[in-house]
């Protein structure tokens, strides 16, 4: 019995996606098209990519990553100036406005992976973990494609 | 001119001056002023650093003359604009096909410190076989910079730095004049024409 509910447990938890606690707002958050590119070593920094999704009634708003394939995991966000210089920050928050989709993609948002503990290896995956302001969180599994990726397809 | 007519006229001169000087704010500084626009780079004939390619050759802006040439800024450690501009140009030059075996495309780095040749040179092997990647020292990559009218910055990031910088794409004739830019926030769409006219400018050239 105990071992059926163990089973039972790391089938759900391999769900991609699935919210691990029940809230409202972040339940209502579904994440498509999650991508990453490979990492030569570990020393440069990584990024990912995806689409939050909120299916809910009221706006959503993600504060924090986790992941234990960075220390330092953070939402950055390029910007290109009128002279054609790229620069990119930190984001802090953002909102996903109910009914609404918010896309990291290359060249705008992006989950920033500081201080890699571990190279990113195509063909692998990684679990992200979302932190909502609500309290609730969602585990991605994101692929990890390779270094010339440009998008979720490659 | 009565009293009253000399103070008619006076009152509509000093409207006059206020809309002149307000239109020439509203041009020069205000909401009317147009957008800074980036200098173009320099001719690659009048241009002068010297750098190293992933090959370990000393390579120059000479070095691209007799071609047409696509040049960028960039550096390895960049975690989403300079792969995303390798992949795009991999895709263009992909698109392209034949027509690029005559064509320069140099990456040049922004960070000379952490990229160097070998760095380089295992970073532009994941990309199109096409692409070079230029390293140099610091005071080479400043004079390169400012031939390309190109700018860079490091910023400092916790415990670690980052570099701001030009993102566009410079594209020059086989005599080494500038023909286009493709900046980064454009339409991806636009750029395989960009460098077909100036393929094609080359061809006509030649023949
Ligand atoms: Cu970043």
């Amino acid at each position: 019995m105990k071992s059926t509910v163990a089973a039972i447990a790391l089938a759900f938890s391999v769900f991609v996606g699935l919210p691990t606690t029940s809230f409202a707002g972040s339940e209502d958050i579904v994440v498509e098209d999650a991508w990453a590119r490979a990492s030569i070593g570990i020393n440069r920094p990584g990024a990912a990519y995806m689409t939050l999704r909120n299916t809910g009634t009221d706006p959503v708003t993600l504060v924090e990553l986790e992941t234990p394939l960075a220390m330092m995991p953070d939402i950055h966000e390029t910007k290109t100036d009128a002279n054609g210089v790229s620069s990119m920050g930190p984001v802090g928050e953002i909102t996903i406005p109910a009914g609404e989709s918010v896309a990291l993609e290359p060249g705008g948002m992006h989950a920033m992976l500081m201080r890699l503990q571990t190279k990113m290896v195509e063909g692998e995956t990684f679990p992200l973990r979302l932190n909502f302001a609500d309290g609730g969180t969602l585990t991605v599994d994101v692929p990890i494609l390779g270094i010339a990726a440009r998008g979720p397809e490659g | 001119m009565s009293r009253r007519n000399l103070f008619t006229y006076g009152a509509a001169v000093t409207v006059a001056l206020a809309l002149a000087l307000f239109i020439g704010w509203w041009r020069v500084d205000g909401p009317g002023a147009p957008e800074p626009v980036a200098q173009r780079p320099l001719p690659l004939t009048q241009m002068e650093f010297q750098m190293t390619d992933q090959g370990g050759e000393t390579v120059g802006p000479a070095s691209l003359l007799g071609n047409p040439s696509m040049v960028f800024f960039g550096f390895t450690y960049c975690p989403d604009v300079c792969p995303t501009t390798l992949s795009d140009i991999s895709g263009w030059l992909d698109d392209l096909g034949e027509a690029v075996a005559e064509m320069n495309v140099v990456f040049i780095t922004v960070d000379p410190e952490r990229d160097t040749v070998d760095a380089m040179a295992e970073y532009v092997s994941y990309f199109h076989p096409a692409i070079q990647g230029w390293s140099g020292t610091l005071e080479e990559t400043a004079r390169a910079a400012e031939g390309f009218r190109a700018s860079y910055e490091k910023v400092a990031t916790d415990g670690d730095y980052t570099m701001n910088h030009t993102a566009s794409v410079f594209l020059f004739d086989a005599e080494g004049q500038f023909a286009s830019i493709i900046d980064y926030h454009e339409p991806r769409e636009f750029a395989a024409p960009k460098i077909r006219r100036v393929l094609a400018r080359a061809e006509e050239e030649t023949s």
